[in-house]
C-alpha cells in the first residue's frame, strides 16, 4: 500500500512548536523502520498513518484515502499496535478481546468464533481463550494485542515500540512474528537490532525527518547523531 | 493479583450450560423470595440447595470459603447482635439467608462468561432503543468497566509501592493524585486503542 506524506507539520492543541515539521515522504516498502531520540516526533508521525492524529498542515494519504475525512476507512486498512499491552486490551477475557475487532462486520457468531479460535491458535494463545486477559504475562498480553489487531486483516500494521516493555525472549517472539507477517509493517523502535533486515529506515530528530535509507546506513547516521 | 470478584471458570456442568438469563432470574427471584424466609429450617434447606448446585458445578470447595470470607467482618458482628436482641432462630435465618444469596450470586459469576451476562443486560436494554440508547454500547461500556477494575487495582498497587519505596508515610493526597493522574492517562490510552480498533463511531 502506498503511504504519501506531503508537507506535513503538526502542532498539538495548546502547543507552540511543531512536533513534526515539513515532512515529505512516500512509503511503499514492505518493512519500514523509524528510529530517533525521545520526543523527536516518531509516535506522532506513526499516529498520522492511521488518522489517530490528523496533521495541522499538509496531507497524509493511505491507499489513496486522505486521513483527513476518511479516518475510519483508513483505520480499517491500518492496524496499530501500541507500546503498553495493558491499555490495548479492552475486554475482560482473551477470546472476547480478539472478537472485539470483528463486531459490526456482518459475521455470524459461528464465523466470529472460528476466526477467533484460528487467530488464538496461530499466536500460541489457544489454551488461554477463556483466561482473564489481565492475568496474562506482559509478553502474552502483547501477543494478544497483536492477535486482536491481525484478526481483522489489516493491510498495513503500524507498531509504536511494541517491544519496549518486553524481555528478550518476548522481544524475539514479536520480532519473529513481524518477520513472518504477510502485511506491510511500519515499526517505531529504540531497539536498532529490530530494523536490521528492513527495506528502509527513517531517522527523526527534533521534529524533522533527517535521514532516509537502508538500515545499516540509517543506523550509522543515527549513532553519529547521538554521539 | 487476586480480587474477590468471582472469575469465570470454564466447565460443562448443567449449571454452566443453564442460560445466563435463567441464572440471573434465579438470583433476582431468590433476592425477592429471601424476604419471606422465616424459619431456620427453610434457610437451611435453601443453603443446602445452593451447596448442591456448587457440587454439580464441580467448584473447588476453597472457592466457597474465598467468596464468604470477606463477609465475615460483617456477618460475625451481625450474628452476635441478632442473637443478643432477637434470639438464635432469627439470627441464623438472617445470616443464613445472606450467606446463601452471596454464594448463589458467586456461583452465577463462576459458571457464566461475562459476555453472556452482558448479553442478557443488552437484551434487557433493547426496549431503550426507542429512547435513542444503543444496547450494544451499553454492553461495551459494561465490558470496559469490568476490564477497568483490575487495571485500577494494579495502578493502586503501583502507586502504593512507589510511595513505600520512597519511604513516604501513607497520605491520602499523595495516594489520590498519582492514582487519578495515572487513571486518566490510562483512559486516554484506552480511548486511543479503541479508536485504532475501529470503535470511533
Ligand atoms: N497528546 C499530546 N499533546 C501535547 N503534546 C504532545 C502529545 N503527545 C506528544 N506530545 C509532545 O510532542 C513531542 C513529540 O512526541 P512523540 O511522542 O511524537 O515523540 P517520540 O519520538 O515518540 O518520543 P519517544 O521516543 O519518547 O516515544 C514531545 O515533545 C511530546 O511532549
Ligand atoms: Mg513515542
Amino acid at each position: 500500500m502506498l503511504i504519501e506524506v506531503d508537507g506535513v507539520s503538526h502542532v498539538y492543541p495548546g502547543g507552540v512548536e511543531p512536533v513534526v515539521r515539513d515532512v515529505v515522504v512516500r512509503l511503499d516498502e514492505h518493512r519500514i523502520g523509524i528510529v530517533g531520540a525521545n520526543g523527536s516526533g516518531k509516535s506522532t508521525f506513526a499516529r498520522m498513518l492511521n488518522g489517530l492524529v490528523v496533521p495541522s498542515a499538509g496531507t497524509v494519504t493511505v491507499d489513496g484515502l486522505d486521513t483527513r475525512g476518511h479516518g475510519r476507512e483508513v483505520r480499517k486498512r491500518v492496524g496499530f499496535c501500541f507500546t503498553n499491552p495493558d491499555t490495548q486490551i479492552v475486554m475482560p477475557t482473551v477470546r472476547e478481546d480478539v472478537a472485539f475487532g470483528l463486531r459490526r462486520r456482518g459475521l455470524t457468531k459461528e464465523e466470529v468464533a472460528a476466526r477467533v479460535d484460528e487467530a488464538l491458535a496461530r499466536h500460541g494463545l489457544g489454551g488461554l481463550a477463556d483466561h482473564p486477559a489481565h492475568l496474562l504475562s506482559g509478553g502474552q498480553k502483547q501477543l494478544l494485542a497483536l492477535a486482536s489487531i491481525l484478526v481483522t486483516g489489516p493491510e498495513l500494521l503500524v507498531m509504536d515500540e511494541p517491544t519496549t516493555l518486553l524481555d528478550l525472549r518476548n522481544t524475539r517472539r514479536v520480532a519473529d512474528l513481524v518477520t513472518e507477517l504477510p502485511q506491510q509493517v511500519v515499526l517505531v523502535t529504540h531497539d536498532l537490532d529490530l530494523v536490521a533486515g528492513f527495506d528502509r529506515v527513517l531517522v527523526f530528530d527534533r521534529a524533522r525527518l533527517v535521514h532516509d535509507g537502508p538500515p545499516d546506513e540509517a543506523v550509522a547516521f543515527y549513532r553519529e547523531l547521538m554521539a | 493479583m487476586s480480587t474477590s470478584l468471582g472469575l469465570y471458570r470454564p466447565g460443562t456442568s448443567p449449571v454452566h450450560r443453564t442460560p445466563a438469563g435463567v441464572k440471573l432470574a434465579v438470583v433476582v427471584a431468590a433476592g425477592i423470595g429471601s424476604v419471606f424466609v422465616r424459619t431456620p429450617a427453610v434457610a437451611g434447606v435453601l443453603l443446602a440447595v445452593v451447596l448442591v448446585a456448587y457440587t454439580v458445578a464441580r467448584t473447588p470447595p476453597g472457592l466457597l470459603w474465598h467468596s464468604v470470607r470477606p463477609l465475615c467482618w460483617v456477618l460475625v458482628p451481625l450474628m452476635v447482635f441478632q442473637v443478643l436482641t432477637a434470639g438464635w432462630a432469627r439470627a441464623s435465618v438472617i445470616v443464613g439467608v445472606i450467606v446463601t444469596l452471596v454464594l448463589l450470586a458467586n456461583l452465577v459469576t463462576l459458571t457464566t462468561r461475562t459476555t453472556e451476562l452482558v448479553d442478557v443486560v443488552v437484551r434487557l436494554a433493547a426496549p431503550l432503543r426507542f429512547l435513542g440508547v444503543d444496547p450494544e454500547r451499553v454492553g461495551l461500556v459494561l465490558n470496559l468497566g469490568i476490564r477497568g477494575v483490575p487495571l485500577v487495582l494494579e495502578l493502586a498497587t503501583e502507586v502504593r509501592e512507589a510511595q513505600h519505596a520512597r519511604g513516604q508515610a501513607a497520605s491520602a493526597r499523595a495516594f489520590a493524585v498519582p492514582l487519578i493522574v495515572g487513571a486518566l492517562r490510562r483512559s486516554d490510552e484506552i480511548g486511543e486503542a479503541l479508536a485504532a480498533r475501529g470503535f470511533d463511531d
